[in-house]
Parts: C-alpha cells; sequence; structure tokens
C-alpha cells in the first residue's frame, strides 16, 4: 500500500457556499470517510480553520521568529485534507475525484515517501 | 548480421522492456538489461549466428542481466529499496531457465499493452506520454525522440526522468485498465499515437528522415494496438486513418518539396497497397456499429481517396460523415473542416457564413480556408488579405511557399 495526500485547495475571494449546500457537503464527506474506513483506506483527515488564523515560526540564530498569518499568500488557500492508503495511483485519483466531486474544489493528490526511502 | 539484429530490436524491444517491466517491477531496470542484451547480441550473433528464437533470447538474457545486476546491488547495499516479488529471486532461479522453454511467450501481448497504458496514462503531462512511447516501446533512443520533436536532448533526457519517477513514486500502475475505465482511458493512447503520427507528416521542419520514421512508429504502434484490443473499432479506425493518409505521402510534395493540395494530387502516386489495407480494416470496424472520431475521419478519408479524379469526389457523402463527426467531436477545427465540404455541396458563400464566429484566427488552416473561399467568390483583395493572414501564422516552409505561390496566381 501507498500513501496519498489528498489536499484541497480553496479560491481565497469565494463565496462560501450556502447552508443547506454547505449541510449536504458535511454529509456526503461523512459518507465518503466511512466508505474509506470501511475499505481500509482511511489514515487522517481533516479540514482547516482559514489562513488567517495561521502563524509562521521560522528558525533563526538567536531563537524561533514568529509572524501571524500564512505562509503563501495565494488566490488558493490549502483548506483541509485526507491521508488515504491505496494500492496504485489509479485507486488514489478514484477517492481524489469523489472528494472534489463533493467539495466542488480542486484536489491535488501527492504521493507520500515510503517511511524506510 | 548488425542489420538483423536491428530488426529484432525494433520488433523486440518493447516486448521486451514490458515482459522485464512485469517481472521486476521497474522501468530503469527493464530498460538497462533490455539494452544489456541486444549489446551482448551484437558481441554474440555474428560469431554463434542467429538463435532460433530472438526474441526468447533477449529476454532470458535481459532477465539473467537484470538478476546480474540486482545480486550485485544486494551485496553492495544488503538494505534493497524495495522487496523484489517472488517471481524474482524464490523459486527455481530464472537464472537458469531454459531459453528454449520461454515461459514469457503466453502473456506477453497482455505486458505490451499494461506498457502502452502505463505510458501513455492521464497523470502524465501529453509530451511525457508520447516520450515514454516511444522511448519504451518503440526502442528510440532519448536523442532520437528528442531530434523528432525538436527539443534539445538534455530536454528530452529530463523530460523522460521525470516521467519515470512520476510512475515510480506516485504508483501509476502497469495494468490494463478494466472494460468499465476503458472509455476514458483509451482515447488517451490513441491520441498519443495520433500525435506520434501527425509530428512525422504534418511538420515538413526538421529531420526528414527522422519524421518519416515517426510515421511508420505510429503506424506501427497503431497496428500493435489493434492486434491487442480487437474489440475496440476506435482503435482499428485510428490505423486505418493513419493508412488512408500515409498512403498519399508521395503525392503530398514535388521532389523539390512544395506542398501539393488533394485536388492536385497526382492520384498514380498514391499507395494502393496501404488504401486497399486501410479499406478493409475500415469495413471492418465500421461493422461494429459503434462509429467514433477515428473511425469517421478514416471514412472520410476512404471516400476522398475512393474517387478516380478530383471532380468525381463523392462531397455529398463526405459533408455526411462531417456531420457526424461534428456531433462526436463539437470543435472549431472539426466546424472548419465541414466548411470546406459545404462549399462543394452548397457553394462557396454558405460556407463562409460558416466561418464567422469559429474563434479561429490564429490558426493558419483558417484563414487559408477563407481566402480560398473568397478567392472562389471574386472578392480578390479580401483574399489577399486572408492569405497574408495565412502566411503570416503557417508554422513549415512547405505550406507559406504554397500560400506565396496561391496569392500570387490571384488576378488582382
Amino acid at each position: 500500500m501507498k500513501r496519498y495526500l489528498l489536499a484541497l485547495y480553496v479560491p481565497a475571494d469565494g463565496e462560501p457556499p450556502p447552508p443547506e449546500a454547505l449541510e449536504e457537503m458535511r454529509n456526503e464527506l461523512d459518507a465518503l470517510n466511512a466508505d474509506l474506513k470501511a475499505a481500509g483506506a482511511w489514515v487522517f483527515a481533516g479540514a482547516l480553520h482559514p489562513p488567517d488564523t495561521a502563524t509562521v515560526v521560522r528558525p533563526r540564530d538567536d531563537g524561533a521568529f514568529m509572524t501571524d498569518g500564512p505562509f503563501i499568500e495565494g488566490k488558493e488557500f490549502l483548506g483541509g485534507f485526507d491521508i488515504i492508503a491505496a494500492p496504485d495511483l489509479d485507486a488514489a485519483l478514484g477517492w481524489a475525484r469523489r472528494l472534489a466531486e463533493i467539495t466542488t474544489l480542486p484536489v491535488e493528490v501527492r504521493p507520500l515517501q515510503d517511511p524506510a526511502a | 548480421m548488425t542489420e538483423e539484429i536491428g530488426q529484432v530490436f525494433r520488433a523486440e524491444y518493447g516486448r521486451a522492456v514490458a515482459v522485464l517491466t512485469r517481472v521486476f517491477g521497474e522501468l530503469d531496470l527493464a530498460e538497462e538489461a533490455v539494452q544489456d542484451a541486444f549489446a551482448t547480441a551484437l558481441q554474440r550473433w555474428p560469431k554463434d549466428g542467429v538463435p532460433p528464437s530472438p526474441a526468447g533470447w533477449i529476454i532470458t538474457t535481459a532477465r539473467n542481466r537484470a538478476i546480474d545486476r540486482l545480486r550485485r546491488e544486494a551485496r553492495h547495499d544488503r538494505r534493497l529499496r524495495e522487496p523484489l516479488p517472488r517471481s524474482v529471486l524464490g523459486g527455481t532461479a530464472p537464472a537458469e531457465a531454459d531459453p528454449a522453454h520461454d515461459a514469457e511467450e503466453g502473456p506477453v501481448h497482455d505486458d505490451r499493452l499494461r506498457l502502452i497504458f502505463t505510458c501513455c496514462h492521464p497523470a502524465l503531462a501529453a509530451p511525457a506520454r508520447v516520450a515514454l512511447t516511444l522511448r519504451l516501446l518503440g526502442g528510440l533512443t532519448t536523442a532520437e525522440v528528442a531530434r523528432a520533436f525538436l527539443v534539445p536532448e538534455p530536454t528530452m533526457a529530463q523530460r523522460l526522468v521525470r516521467a519515470k519517477n512520476k510512475i515510480r513514486h506516485a504508483g501509476i500502475p502497469y495494468r490494463v485498465p478494466a472494460e468499465t475505465e476503458l472509455p476514458d482511458r483509451l482515447p488517451t493512447v490513441l491520441a498519443v499515437l495520433y500525435l506520434i503520427f501527425n509530428e512525422g507528416y504534418a511538420a515538413a521542419s526538421g529531420d526528414r528522415l527522422v519524421r518519416a520514421d515517426l510515421c511508420a512508429e505510429a503506424i506501427r504502434l497503431a497496428r500493435l494496438l489493434t492486434e491487442l484490443m480487437p474489440d475496440e473499432p476506435e482503435a482499428t479506425g485510428l490505423l486505418a486513418l493513419m493508412l488512408f493518409t500515409d498512403a498519399r505521402r508521395r503525392a503530398r510534395t514535388t521532389p523539390d518539396g512544395d506542398l501539393v493540395l488533394l485536388p492536385d494530387q497526382d492520384r498514380t502516386l498514391w499507395n494502393t497497397a496501404q488504401l486497399a489495407e486501410g479499406r478493409t480494416l475500415l469495413r471492418a470496424c465500421l461493422r461494429r456499429n459503434r462509429p467514433g472520431p477515428y473511425q469517421l475521419q478514416a471514412a472520410i478519408n476512404a471516400v476522398h481517396t475512393d474517387a478516380p479524379t478530383t471532380g468525381a469526389t463523392d462531397w455529398p457523402q463526405i459533408l455526411h460523415l462531417y456531420d457526424a463527426l461534428l456531433a462526436h467531436s463539437p470543435t472549431p477545427v472539426v466546424a472548419l473542416h465541414r466548411a470546406v465540404a459545404v462549399a462543394e455541396v452548397h457553394g462557396p458563400a454558405t460556407a463562409l457564413l460558416l466561418l464567422d464566429g469559429l474563434g479561429l484566427d490564429g490558426h493558419h488552416v483558417y484563414h487559408s480556408v477563407r481566402a480560398d473561399l473568397l478567392r472562389r467568390l471574386g472578392r480578390l483583395p479580401e483574399a489577399a488579405a486572408s492569405y497574408d493572414a495565412a502566411l503570416s501564422l503557417a508554422p513549415t516552409t512547405a505550406e507559406r511557399a504554397f500560400l506565396h505561390r496561391t496569392r500570387a496566381g490571384l488576378p488582382l
């Protein structure tokens, strides 16, 4: 089994969906997570608070230094992610497609390095 | 002898890489082992003669080389990067396998098909799919692929390395897609083969010889795909389309390299054997009654080549086929080609109306079609302006020379 990161990207200037749509999306995401678990593919999943809640810590000779806000200010930001286990990329892309259809957001699929490598 | 080994190389390289990739699960190892095996053949065959089954010899030798390599690596580095499949290291060592008893002969077809689908995976960028297919299945060197696509060799080498890394790290599978996935996946494979063909056919720039080779290679790969997937009419349709197009190659340019359009071509220069094969293939796939863009384009070519003279072309039939093609692939380029058929059936004025709003202003063929329609309507200054627009966009010398001649012929 390989592991993959499914990263959800949210447009920074986008309107959040209306409450009913959001409710339906949550239900579908719950169902997706249940299916991932049933398939033995679920490793971890999380939705993130918006980037303005972020803090960046950088190493400095005189100790760590921190700044308020995200590392990169972009037109899109990372809104949430899943870590899944899948036998190959096709299987991972299948889950990613479902996630993209539910959220109507682009999903980036990245393979994780094997711990041994 | 070198010639003979060259032929075996062309015919068997892809098969050997495909088999070795299945056995060892690694593209790089498979490629290196197969190259080693051919290098060994170059040393041994001139002395010992060509073995009874050259393909079996190459595969067995390559497999032994790969095992040697893995053992060497294992000695140097006990911690192998990935556990090897049982079939390689366990049980009877394939190193001692009898070359005559070639266990790979059964599933080889599937191996090459697997390799095609891996090389043409939609998660790879289109240029990478083309490069991988030519390199791994066609056995072209990186330098040859680079030359054919007018890309510096280091760029092409980097493209190939990056693509192979993605296959390995992202886990792009080595497998023929399931029946349900085929409608999504087969068009990508067909598009790659057609792209290779068109790169060889359409472009007059670059190394002519390599480019003609590219057409031959695309036809060879399409033939292979048709053998491996006999139930896919679009694969057969693509092969027929390539054969129809390639059959007219000799008539398409003058000895000086000037472009000759279809109506003006010397039909006796067409390759009749290739046309006949194209027709047989086309009839076979159309019988399945699952038409698609490649079958329809092949059918259009068949109607063109069926006519003994340009004047005898069955334009209503061609227009009918373009209607079907436009329904399948509603793209501006298809609409443009359909307009050419409309001009023959309903006149240039009707066709001209169809060109507006296609949004093809950056496309040289659009301007040359428009110029031709305006010329036929006697709107000569406008025709000249359209030829000028086409001239500024035409990518090849042969096309520009043709446009120059036609524009100069306008009775302005």
